[in-house]
């Protein structure tokens, strides 16, 4: 079974009735008003264009005239030893696969959970513990404006669903990896994902995209990430698609009082990626540290926004960006923090520090301060360069050759953020990934 | 151990150095003195091989070898090295960790076994103590965040680690306090041997009543116009550059 989706000729919305018909016929009532109106908000949105100031820099057009399938079937799953390169060394409390968006259990394997953690998908939740979902479900991740995600609304199939109790600390991460197989035509996944820690939780969340094969693809993933008082939750999304894939992913993080959330960025693959990062710090006291890394190369188009919002006071933020960009890719950075009215005493701070590797590449890089409140500290930073020549001679002029010492200082540059994870094993594979990028780049360039 | 002969340095197109000579024997503290644009700084610059300084005319050899046929890293395995006037700063490296990559590189350009962590830092460790440096300086990225004072320690802190056979020091004690200048001086005559041989660069004659060189030497656009013994700094301090620069002036004229 195979649905269609075009934007021309109506396309996306007679995708919908047959999508209801075959894929969400079994939706409870609450769910398919929210499906239905993330379509009719899509109608009315349509994909944006570069005159909508929050995607001047990016073009979706590619992705607007490419028709992609949703299907349940017509790939060839792959086996556990296929999947074997994208797992990280160390533990991992469970791990769940999903191949073209759909849930593949044979794939999957959950760790004995403490007492009343649920890691499920999506459906399954839905099923089992229907309540919960619909209290959290899409209550948090805006439409208006947000023509993606009003698309995810209304096509999501499946996703992952993780549910930590009050008090309980979830030692090893959960991996969520998402996989495209290759299809006959291009297709589509919009992966929801729904995470809930209540009060003083623990958890740490890896969102990884990977591709079987070099092939056109878009994935539309929406995550959001609820975090209760007291609570800390890290986020680590991993972008290491097919270099024809799309992806465009939004992190809506809601933040209770004085919790403490780590989101990491490292984006790689992907022929347009767009990176949503939006954590609204609802309760006092909150801490957001919103890091990522990413290092687009030959055509390449990676689009970093970020919209933290300050809302309650003495909450702090930090934004630490890095990008390093080789060939003709292009970056962009949008950083853009709000401070509600009431949000006295918010420190937040973001930075953004490019290299070019190329004359070719290019950066876009954007602050944006919306600040409401009187009593606060926000600072902003934003630097473009290419590789200091006088940091090269000194080393060199240590002893340390020049091959040496370049990449002493690239990787200098990829360590000041993948230097804040916390979790030790997706650090190292993080750091294998950036590795392998950085001979890439030298063996193409010596082509 | 090093000569420089006839040697004629281009910045940008412009000629900063026009044909120097100087030749340094071992075990020999030479400085050379001289006023702000005299090209002092290009040839510290030149020697550690810096490729935006364009070498004319002239040859260096060291130890018999054409320097300027070797590459910066070549040419600190070999043994010289620089203390820069602005040591660079790079954030996201440790400084124990430059050092270790800096003196294992050297090592094994000279054939010898890479250090293991213990015996770097236990040789960290006592050097460390010389330059009254605290540890966490070690885990500190390279300079990044570090004072001025901190910055030329620094330096001369590396220049023990490695034990080069030509220290070149770039205007180590401008902007030091007495006490840093103290500090630093004590790290060079620490490593003063009848082995070693000392370039000391420097505006001030101050430093050398410290460090005492056995020559000094005048640069003043870009030529060696007068050499001396140590007492040519105190003139020097006494009496300015304007009667050294009139003579060479009035010599040219002549």
């Amino acid at each position: 079974m195979s649905i269609t989706l075009i934007e021309k000729d109506n396309g996306y919305k007679d995708g919908f009735s047959e999508f209801i018909k075959n894929f969400a016929s079994a939706d409870p009532d609450w769910l398919k008003s929210i499906r239905e109106e993330g379509i009719s908000t899509f109608a009315e949105l349509g994909f944006p264009t570069t005159r909508n100031e929050d995607w001047r820099f990016t073009n979706v057009a590619p992705i607007a005239r490419s028709a992609f399938e949703i299907s349940r079937n017509g790939y060839i799953e792959p086996s556990p030893e296929d999947l074997t390169k994208f797992m990280f060394e160390g533990s991992t409390s469970a791990a769940l696969v999903f191949i073209n968006g759909n849930y593949a259990q044979g794939l999957s394997r959950t760790e004995s959970l403490p007492q009343g953690v649920i890691v499920s998908s999506l459906t399954e939740a839905l099923r089992d513990h229907g309540e919960l979902v619909r209290q959290h479900l899409a209550k948090y991740a805006d439409i208006k404006d947000e023509a993606f995600t009003a698309l995810n609304n209304a096509f999501f199939v499946d996703g992952g669903f993780i549910y930590i109790p009050s008090g309980t600390v979830l030692e090893n991460p959960v991996h969520l990896l998402y996989v495209s197989a290759p299809t006959e035509k291009p297709g589509v996944a919009s992966p929801r994902n729904l995470i809930i820690a209540e009060e003083n939780a623990q958890a740490n969340v890896v969102e990884q995209y990977v591709s079987l094969e070099e092939s056109v693809y878009l994935s539309n993933v929406v995550t959001e990430l609820v975090v209760g008082e007291n609570s800390t939750l890290g986020h680590y999304l991993i972008e290491c698609e097919s270099k024809k894939s799309f992806n465009v992913s939004t992190l809506r993080v809601e933040q209770g009082r004085n919790s403490n959330i780590r989101s990491h960025s490292v984006l790689l693959g992907g022929a347009i990626v767009r990176n949503n990062v939006h954590p609204v710090l609802a309760g006092e006291g909150c801490d957001s540290l919103i890091n990522g890394l990413f290092l687009p190369s030959g055509r390449q188009h990676m689009d970093n926004y970020m919209k933290v919002e300050h809302v309650s006071p003495h909450s702090d933020s930090r934004q630490f960006y890095n990008g390093i960009l080789d060939g003709h890719s292009r970056g962009v950075f949008h950083g853009r923090i709000i401070v509600h009215e009431d949000a006295q005493k918010t420190d937040a701070k973001q930075t953004n520090r490019n290299l070019l590797l190329s004359d070719h590449a290019q950066i876009d890089t954007k602050p944006q301060l919306e600040i409401y409140a009187d009593d606060v500290k926000c600072t902003h930073g934003a630097t473009i360069g290419q590789i200091d020549e006088d940091a090269i001679f000194y080393l060199r002029s240590r002893g340390i050759s020049q091959v040496a010492s370049r990449d002493i200082i690239l990787n200098a540059f990829t360590n000041e953020t993948l230097d804040s994870m916390n979790v030790e094993s997706v650090k190292n594979y993080c750091s294998a990934l950036v590795a392998d990028w950085f001979s890439q780049r030298k063996s193409e360039n010596n082509k | 151990m090093l000569e420089i002969k006839n040697l004629h340095v281009n910045v940008e197109d412009q000629e900063i150095i026009k044909g120097l000579n100087l030749t340094i024997n071992k075990g020999e503290v030479h400085s050379i003195m001289g006023p702000n644009g005299s090209g002092k700084s290009t040839l510290a610059q030149v020697l550690a091989g810096r490729d935006t300084y364009e070498v004319t005319e002239g040859e260096i050899l060291f130890q018999g070898k054409d320097l300027l046929e070797l590459a910066p890293e070549e040419r600190a395995c070999e043994g010289i090295f620089l203390a820069f006037q602005y040591p660079v700063e790079i954030p996201g490296v440790a400084n124990t960790y430059l050092l270790r990559e800096a003196l294992n590189s050297v090592r094994k350009y000279n054939g010898e076994e890479p250090l293991k962590h213990v015996e770097f830092g236990r040789l960290a460790k006592e050097k460390m103590k010389v330059m009254d440096m605290d540890d966490t300086l070690l885990k500190r990225a390279v300079n990044a965040g570090f004072s001025g004072g901190e910055k030329k320690r620094n330096e001369i802190f590396q220049m023990q680690i490695l034990e080069p056979k030509l220290a070149v020091l770039d205007e180590t004690d401008s902007g030091l306090d007495i006490d840093a200048l103290k500090i630093v001086s004590d790290g060079v005559n620490a490593l003063r041997s009848p082995e070693r041989s000392f370039l000391i660069i420097t505006h001030y004659q101050r430093l050398l009543n410290y460090i005492v060189p056995d020559f000094v030497h005048v640069l003043v656009d870009g030529k060696i116009v007068k050499s001396g013994g140590k007492e040519l700094a105190l003139e020097l301090e006494d009496k300015g550059y304007g009667w050294i620069e009139d003579e060479s002036k009035a010599a040219v004229n002549n």
